[in-house]
């Protein structure tokens, strides 16, 4: 029982790094981008290139597969999805999917079609165990690894947010984007920091997840929804909203697929949608915000 | 004499978005038959108070009487149907209909044939000759069959108009009409304003103190969300406290 | 020309559009070898109209429309399995259930910003998915086989070639044609039209924009369920990958092609989408996905309604 509450944990906790560039992307931008899934591709197919070919150690990895996808978002938030911010939701939407698509097929050429192993270093592999019989508490420890890292970025990210300056002036542009511009903040340097931030925390996500969540071209496609839920649910006013809809998902998800092994992923579905009809803007909303 | 006839009252209006107060403690009365204006200062929550007659925003505390039935809780679209129209300070049309299209669903909704689907629109003489009449009373005959989007603003405010008396009010709000409107269209406009039906009552928000004197025989002065004072135009032109709101802000409260 | 007249002609029957559909309906007997094709266009053809209804007239964003396409593939299949294999009877049972589908998800659509539109319908379709997936008597994963379809008006026997089926979805896709025609030309289409180009406005001249949406969400439901009722029975097959997202976002990218808004958008996009797909594949068979996101990415940057306007390519007038 407990164990399965720490695989949900560490499971939420992974979701929420995925997700958390693409809520704040939706809150600052107002862009509805459903390529954020192939940036967590992307840092997951780095480190399996990286790893296989060329024998970089699983933790030197992790970085690369964030500086890399920051990059890649950098360049794109500049060329390609800057003209996009004032298109209609529809465009958006199509714009993304099409991305998506893109960067699937691509990744299939590149890399094949099969499930891409992630070989982790021996330290990581194994498992602890605390207690006995049903309140055993067994951890992967790979999971407190995952835990320990997210929980790490997650303290890192909230610092960021309440106590430096570029995070009042990222929270002033999701508040009001004129009046922030007006104030002399320039705008266009948080969103392009902003895209790169979180294009890079999916791709070390998806570097985390590899060996969790699989790693395949399709990838993008069967997980996006959960990035969705994650954003849809938290809502993107604040960071905490999502951290907390991802540690419900996961949670729900992990135990859903427990004890009900038929009906496990319908659960989240369900949930999802009975949360948005009672609460279309989210469960953690500010009152009066957007 | 008896008191004339109390269409639209507002009793204690309140409105807070978080720790502001937009609206704070408004009351109004309009009467059958009335050119009732609103005036104020920009920011004073004309525009809200608006918002919360028509059922846009819902009121923090308060209520609202239409024809003696209290509407605070109906949606907008029913009090449209009840006879309370607006129109808007920024124009909201349907861009991609023309101006023919927008008349001729504007009038079939208000007769109740909007839940028709074999029914081709414009189908029926009754819906195609009011059209007509609103079209030539807002002259716009000659752009009839143009895509909103493409019309010059003084038609775009002419259309905006239009299709709120396409709806037969009995109560008619109207948000900063000529707002925007260059000078050589607003004869246009105001004629149109002018010559609406006795019987209709109507609460305008205006900045152009030629129009509001020349229109209305009732003026409320609203300031910071709170009822300044109210009377006839004389006693209000004349009123020290409103001269201040106004010189204070920079405008003279002339009229002629 | 008067109001009156002015309206009327806005919304008649053009010439070449009669032309159109007897040329159409012909096609099975002339282009006899392409039958399976002209069938799938159909029922592509069949499914965008149904979205372009919500989409397109309405401004509904959604990505599950395949929920309700699913829906009339299974209960045609079931029907025809279990019930009665006569076609007719199959396909107005799946209409009716997809309907009282729609019904019920359109309450799930009316509140909330686009986004959680958008996921709601995503989560819908992802729920009859899983559903299809795991219960028994749908066939889970490998779908329902052994579905065997009486013969149409109990005399056409439904042929190997396929020619009686494409012509069987083109007389229903003409009639829902028809009938989708005289919906938006109506009162109801043009508030339709007003509320998805300013629905602050719609409410305030008196439309009821939340019980409109619901209607228009159940019929298009409907509709939809009818193309994956006629997949089911000319394919004889219903697996789960009607209900794959794939699907709706194949949709949405060519109906887009064909242009929203207009009922031949769903019609030329179903033609275009699916020439392509049929071309694409044989080059490229596995990459074609690739294309069609470059595409879609070109679609947008350049603007959509700039590309069935070739001559504003070049920086002319819109």
């Amino acid at each position: 029982m407990l164990t399965i509450l720490f695989d949900g944990i560490a499971y939420g906790m992974l979701l929420f790094i995925l997700a958390v560039g693409l809520a704040v992307t939706m809150g600052l931008m107002n862009f509805i981008n459903l390529a954020h899934g192939a940036f967590a591709m992307g840092g997951g197919y780095i480190t399996v290139v990286l790893m296989q070919r060329y024998d970089v150690p699983f933790l030197v990895c992790l970085p690369l597969a964030f500086l890399g996808m920051a990059l890649l978002g950098a360049v794109l938030e500049r060329t390609l999805y800057r003209p996009m911010y004032k298109k209609s939701h529809l465009d958006q939407v199509l714009f993304s999917i099409g991305l998506t698509f893109m960067a699937v097929a691509a990744m299939d050429y590149f890399m094949g079609s099969s499930q891409q192993i992630v070989q982790l270093p021996e330290w990581l592999k194994g498992r602890t165990e605390l207690g006995d019989g049903s309140l055993m508490l067994g951890m992967g420890h790979y999971r407190l690894f995952i835990i320990a890292v997210c929980a790490a970025l997650t303290i890192a990210l909230q610092y960021i947010l309440t106590r430096t300056r570029f995070g009042s002036r990222l929270r002033a542009s999701v508040d009001d984007q004129r009046v922030a511009a007006g104030l002399g903040i320039n705008v266009n340097v948080v969103f392009l920091a902003t895209f790169a931030v979180g294009s890079g925390l999916a791709g070390l996500g998806g570097a985390l997840g590899a060996e969790v969540m699989g790693l395949d071209p399709s990838f993008p496609l069967k997980n996006m929804v959960y990035f969705l839920i994650v954003v849809a649910v938290g809502g993107t006013s604040s960071i905490t909203g999502p951290l907390l809809a991802a540690l419900l998902l996961g949670i729900a998800d992990v135990a859903g697929k427990y004890f009900i092994p038929n009906f496990g992923a319908f659960i989240v579905y369900f949930l999802m949608i009975v949360i948005l009809i009672w609460r279309p803007q989210g469960l953690f909303v500010r009152k009066g915000g957007k | 004499m008896s008191s004339p006839e109390i269409v639209l009252s507002a009793q204690g209006l309140v409105k807070r978005f978080g720790g502001i107060t937009a609206t704070g403690n408004v009351n109004l009365d309009l009467r059958k038959g009335a050119r009732h204006a609103l005036i104020g200062p920009n920011g004073a929550g004309k525009t809200t108070l608006i918002n919360l007659l028509t059922g846009v925003l819902e009121p923090t505390e308060g209520r609202i009487l239409l024809q003696g039935e209290d509407i605070t809780n109906l949606a907008p679209h029913q009090r449209v149907r009840r006879g309370m129209v607006r129109t808007f300070q920024i124009n909201q049309l349907f861009d991609t209909l023309t101006p023919l299209e927008t008349l001729a669903l504007t009038v079939s909704q208000h007769m109740g044939l909007g839940g028709r689907w074999w029914q081709p629109l414009g189908k029926r003489r009754d819906v195609t000759e009011r059209c007509e009449k609103l079209l030539a009373q807002f002259h716009l005959t000659e752009v009839m069959n143009q895509k909103t989007n493409v019309l010059a603003y003084g038609k775009r405010r002419l259309l905006e108009i239009a299709i709120a008396l396409a709806c037969e009010p009995s109560v008619l709000l109207l948000d900063e009409p000529v707002a925007g409107v260059p000078a050589g269209e607003r004869e246009e406009l105001l004629q149109t304003v002018a010559a609406l039906p006795a019987d209709v009552s109507v609460l305008l928000i205006e900045h152009d103190m030629d129009l509001v004197f020349s229109f209305a025989n009732r003026m409320t002065v609203l300031v910071n969300g709170t009822v300044l004072t109210e009377g006839d135009p004389d006693t209000i032109a004349n009123d020290p406290q409103v001269k201040a709101v106004y010189l204070g802000h920079g405008e003279e409260l002339a009229h002629g | 020309m008067n109001a009156q007249e002015s309206l009327h002609d806005s919304r008649r029957w053009k010439l070449w559009e009669p032309v159109f559909w007897l040329l159409a309906l012909a096609t099975p007997f002339v282009l006899g070898s392409h039958a399976l094709i002209i069938n799938e266009i159909a029922i592509v053809a069949l499914f965008a109209v149904s979205l372009d209804l919500i989409l397109g007239y309405t401004g509904i964003v959604s990505l599950g429309h395949a929920a309700f396409f699913g829906m009339g593939a299974y209960t045609a299949a079931l029907f025809a399995k279990h019930v009665m294999p006569d076609p007719l009877v199959g396909l107005g049972v799946a209409i009716v259930l997809s309907t009282l589908f729609g019904a019920v998800c359109s309450l799930t659509i009316m509140r909330g910003t686009d986004l959680t539109r958008l996921m709601v319908t995503i989560g819908v379709g992802l729920i009859m998915m899983e559903l299809a997936n795991k219960l028994d008597f749908t066939g889970g994963a490998d779908g329902l086989q052994g579905v065997i379809m009486g013969p149409l008006l109990g005399r056409f026997e439904f042929d190997l070639q396929g020619q009686t089926a494409a012509w069987y979805s083109l007389c229903v896709l003409l009639v829902f044609f028809i009938l989708a025609k005289r919906l938006v030309n109506s009162s109801f289409g043009a508030t339709l039209m007003a509320v998805r180009d300013n629905r602050l406005r719609a409410m305030a001249i008196g439309i009821p924009v939340t019980a409109r949406l619901a209607v228009i969400y159940t019929i298009a439901a409907g509709v939809a369920g009818a193309a994956g009722a006629l997949l089911a029975q000319t394919t004889s097959f219903a697996s789960i990958d009607v209900f794959e997202f794939h699907r709706s976002a194949d949709l949405k990218l060519l109906l887009v092609i064909g242009g929203i808004g207009w009922l031949y958008g769903g019609v030329t996009g179903a033609i275009v989408f699916k020439v392509m797909q049929d071309w694409l594949s044989s080059i490229t068979p596995q990459y074609w996905t690739f294309w069609i996101g470059l595409f879609l990415v070109v679609l947008v940057m350049v603007g959509r309604e700039r590309l069935i306007r070739p001559w504003t390519w070049f920086g002319g007038k819109k």
